[in-house]
């Protein structure tokens, strides 16, 4: 530090004794309200530093005086959010499923409350736009195993479906004709290429017109005279273009041999009624409901 | 001299403490004294027009219908709309804004290309509300003089009766800039009603205190600095300011030498200049510059000592002009006219009084005989003066295009706005849902705005598919070819439905066709377009 205060000749200004390449810099105060200014920010500091949590410790951190925390507020914007449903909520609670797809109103909230409940519950079997893939149906057609009605979302989502812990899951068992030696691999080559024909796809038209019998003698019982399906015993249409375990020959021959039986759990001791209506009214909506 | 001397100073120890540099350096008080001439008369009638156009805008209405407010002007940030007029504009329509920025902004390169900051001198708000406090001041404690000799006075009843006055009637006007703001983000009556008996929300109250607080600090206290220190235009403005563009110019080429004593040194046949270097233009200043230290950053251009020197210029019976909105080449070329040509010629003249800031007089002398004709007293006529012709030159006509191209475009825009609109999303999980009977089923998300606060009957059909059908989300199994829909007023009006078509009547995997929505009663129409995905064959 020079002693000398340095002035600046043109300016009057006092230098602070640095130069570069003849350049000097002017020691220039500062305006005083930016001063001040400067001071409030510090002031400030402090004080928010005492009011909000700040300080991180070993356990934790210092809360503040003012007691602020966003885990807080998380809880009780929730809390507020569930108020302000609770009208539907209970509108829901007291209403038939059926009615609520009429009602337009609650409709709507159903099927957003079904939604977000359908991203978590069942999405990881039936994918996230309920598209289903290999063995897990697609709930955005028209064809339904166990029915397609409103209540019969319902019932299934309620109940399950070969779910053995539920007294009132749906059970339907189709019989393994190739592995309990019910038919002869012949009849069975038959049968398949039959079905395979009502379906639409390409089949044998001799074996399928030899198969039309052992179908109408073994497998009309439960999948309809002309493959329709029936509903009520959970038995799959088969005359039309959308198999859950592929279709063509090779499959079905597959499937009649040694069927697979997929499991859908029953939700009623994990999800509550609500949640379960919506979930209904949500895959209703989705575009198959009949 | 003057470093020499300080140098010695600086050796005794009180000086040395005197010379130290404070960490701050406190506000220097301005006392601009009043001043009556054309640019203060412009003044006031242009802060009545400005100030007033502030109070009486939010409170014109504009009938809208049942639907939408009836405000002239408002916006609207909760429902996010913007209203002027007929005008109605849609957060996805903020180009419209962008626009009118740009506009303003072109607006402002234009005026400070012509007239320099004019921007600063007369029309910024920070200038408008520091003239309309100075008003208060100046009514309530006097002018210059009486204000500084209450400033230093002790603190008797009178002062603190003035100088309380002064604050009240500031923070009254204060408090109106905050709510005057605020009435045009909500209905005015309504809101007005509202703020009077406590009802109004406490954003509005924020609001009003918050400006408030910046009105009274700004324009009562802050006032030069906010322009000197704080904001950028001034610096901006200084880049586009050129040797063509009317700057408030103390004309030196006649003002020079300057004299306290013009009339004795002329008797003794000392020639000076027309500056009678009486300050009048000095104590003028609401920045506390002298403008006769040539173009600085300080100056706003509010042309008040323009208006002081002239009437110091009439009483002294000289021309008007000493100090005069003029450009630089101007001034240069006059300056080249008056200024001594060598060193023999420089020896006869008195020393001209040298302004630190004005290059362009630096190591000149000026000979006031070639200013003035020393016969008839009057100015020569060779000099040149502000011209109209001035504003005919290239960069304010390049300028004036682009703002004039960029606001006929936007007019267009704005009248060929389509206030029905329609937006599509296709499904993306699953893209396609085959069906039983072997069709193709596609989801689309839908949401029809409707801009216009009426509501409407639309026709949504498909167009460029063949044989397609749709079907509504919870209307299962009924197919439509075309849907009716009631519009909300002034919303948009969601609608989730599924598209149905034959895959064997489809060529390609991803089919392109449009969605149309019809308003027949108003002849509008909107499409949008999408596809429609079938599985690969």
């Amino acid at each position: 530090m020079s002693e000398k205060k340095e002035i600046d000749e043109i300016s009057g200004t006092e230098t602070t004794g640095h130069e570069w390449d003849g350049i000097k810099e002017l020691n220039t105060p500062l305006p005083r309200w930016w001063l001040w200014i400067f001071y409030g920010t510090v002031i400030w500091a402090i004080g928010y530093m005492i009011a909000m949590p700040s300080i991180p410790l070993i356990n934790g951190a210092y809360k503040g005086v003012l007691g602020f925390s966003s885990r807080a507020n998380v809880v009780s914007d929730i809390e507020a959010a569930k108020a302000a449903q609770s009208e539907f909520i209970t509108k829901i609670k007291e209403t038939e499923v059926a009615d609520i797809v009429a009602d337009e109103e609650l409709a709507r909230f159903a099927r957003a409350g079904g939604e977000s409940a359908f991203k978590v519950n069942c999405s990881q079997c039936h994918g996230s736009g309920a598209q289903g893939s290999y063995g897990y149906p697609n709930l955005n057609d028209d064809e339904w195993i166990w029915g397609g009605t409103i209540d019969d979302i319902y019932n299934i989502i309620t109940n399950g479906a070969r779910y053995d812990a539920n007294e009132d899951t749906l059970i339907s068992e189709m019989p393994a004709f190739g592995a309990d030696e019910l038919l002869e691999p012949d009849e069975i080559k038959a049968v398949a290429n039959y079905v395979a024909s009502i379906s639409g796809g390409e089949a044998d038209s001799a074996l399928a017109k030899n198969g039309a019998e052992i179908y109408a003698d073994n497998c009309a019982a439960c999948h309809g005279d002309s493959g329709e399906g029936v509903a009520v015993l959970g038995g799959p249409p088969l005359n039309n273009a959308i198999w859950l375990y592929e279709g063509g020959v090779d499959a079905i021959t597959e499937q009649i041999n040694q069927p697979k039986h997929g499991v859908m759990p029953a939700w009623n001791d994990k999800l509550d009624d609500v949640t379960i209506k919506q979930l209904a009214v949500y895959v209703y909506s989705l575009g198959g409901g009949q | 001299m003057s470093i020499k001397s300080k140098k010695i100073t600086s050796q005794s120890k009180p000086a040395a403490k005197e010379n130290k540099v404070k960490l701050y350096e406190a506000r220097k008080k301005i006392f601009p004294k009043d001043v009556k001439g054309k640019y203060r008369r412009f003044k006031w009638i242009w802060m009545i027009l400005t100030l007033g156009a502030f109070a009486i805008t939010p409170w014109l209405r504009w009938d809208r219908g049942p639907y939408a407010s009836d405000q002239l002007l408002l916006i609207d940030i909760a429902n996010r709309r913007f209203f002027f007029a007929s005008i109605e504009i849609w957060p996805q329509e903020f180009y419209y804004v962008t626009g009118m920025l740009i506009m303003a902004g072109i607006g402002l390169f234009l005026t400070t290309s012509v007239v320099g900051r004019a921007w600063c001198g007369f029309s910024c708000p920070q200038t408008v509300w520091t003239d309309l406090f100075m008003l208060v001041e100046n009514k309530v404690e006097g002018d210059r003089n009486a204000r500084i000799r209450l400033e230093k006075g002790p603190w008797t009843v009178e002062k603190i009766f003035k100088v309380g006055l002064k604050y009240f009637i500031w923070l009254i006007i204060s408090v109106l800039t905050g709510a005057i703001f605020t009435l045009y983000f909500a209905d005015a009556p309504q809101l007005a009603r509202d703020l009077i008996s406590l009802q109004a929300p406490p954003i509005a109250y924020i609001t009003i205190a918050i400006l408030t607080a910046t009105t009274f600090t700004f324009a009562g206290f802050m006032r030069e600095q906010i322009c000197i220190y704080m904001c950028p235009w001034p610096r901006i403005q200084g880049t586009m300011l050129d040797e063509d563009s009317l700057i408030v110019t103390y004309n030196d080429w006649r003002g020079e030498p300057r004299s306290k004593h013009a009339k004795r040194q002329k008797r003794a046949g000392i020639m000076v200049g027309d500056c009678i270097d009486c300050e009048a233009c000095v104590h003028v200043c609401p920045t506390g510059i002298d403008i006769r230290e040539g173009p600085q950053l300080e100056c706003i251009t509010c042309a008040l000592c323009i208006d002081a020197c002239d009437n110091v210029m009439e009483k002294i019976g000289l021309e008007k002009g000493l100090i005069s909105y003029s450009t630089l080449k101007d001034y240069a070329y006059n300056l080249e006219l008056t200024s001594a040509k060598n060193e023999s010629e420089k020896q006869k003249t008195i020393p001209t009084h040298h302004a630190s800031h004005n290059e362009l007089m630096l190591g000149k002398s000026i000979i006031p005989t070639k200013a003035r004709d020393p016969k008839s007293g009057k100015l020569y006529d060779k000099f040149r003066h502000t011209s109209w012709r001035n504003f005919f030159r290239p960069r304010p006509i390049i300028y004036f295009t682009v703002w004039g191209v960029i606001g006929l475009v936007m007019l267009v825009a704005v009248a060929l706005r389509n206030p029905l609109d329609i937006n599509v999303l296709h499904d993306r999980n699953p893209l396609y849902t085959v069906l039983s009977n072997g069709d193709v089923r596609n989801g689309y998300n839908i949401k029809i705005l409707n801009m216009v606060p009426e509501k409407q009957k639309v026709e949504l059909s498909i167009e460029g598919l063949k044989n397609a059908t749709m079907e509504l989300v919870g209307k299962n199994g009924i197919e439509y070819e075309t849907i009716m829909l009631d519009l909300v007023p002034d919303a948009v009006t969601p609608i989730r439905l599924y598209v149905r078509a034959d895959p064997d009547n489809l060529d390609s995997v991803r089919t392109d066709f449009n969605f149309v929505v019809v308003d027949n009663y108003n002849e509008r129409s909107a499409r949008a377009r999408s596809f429609f995905e079938i599985p690969e064959k």
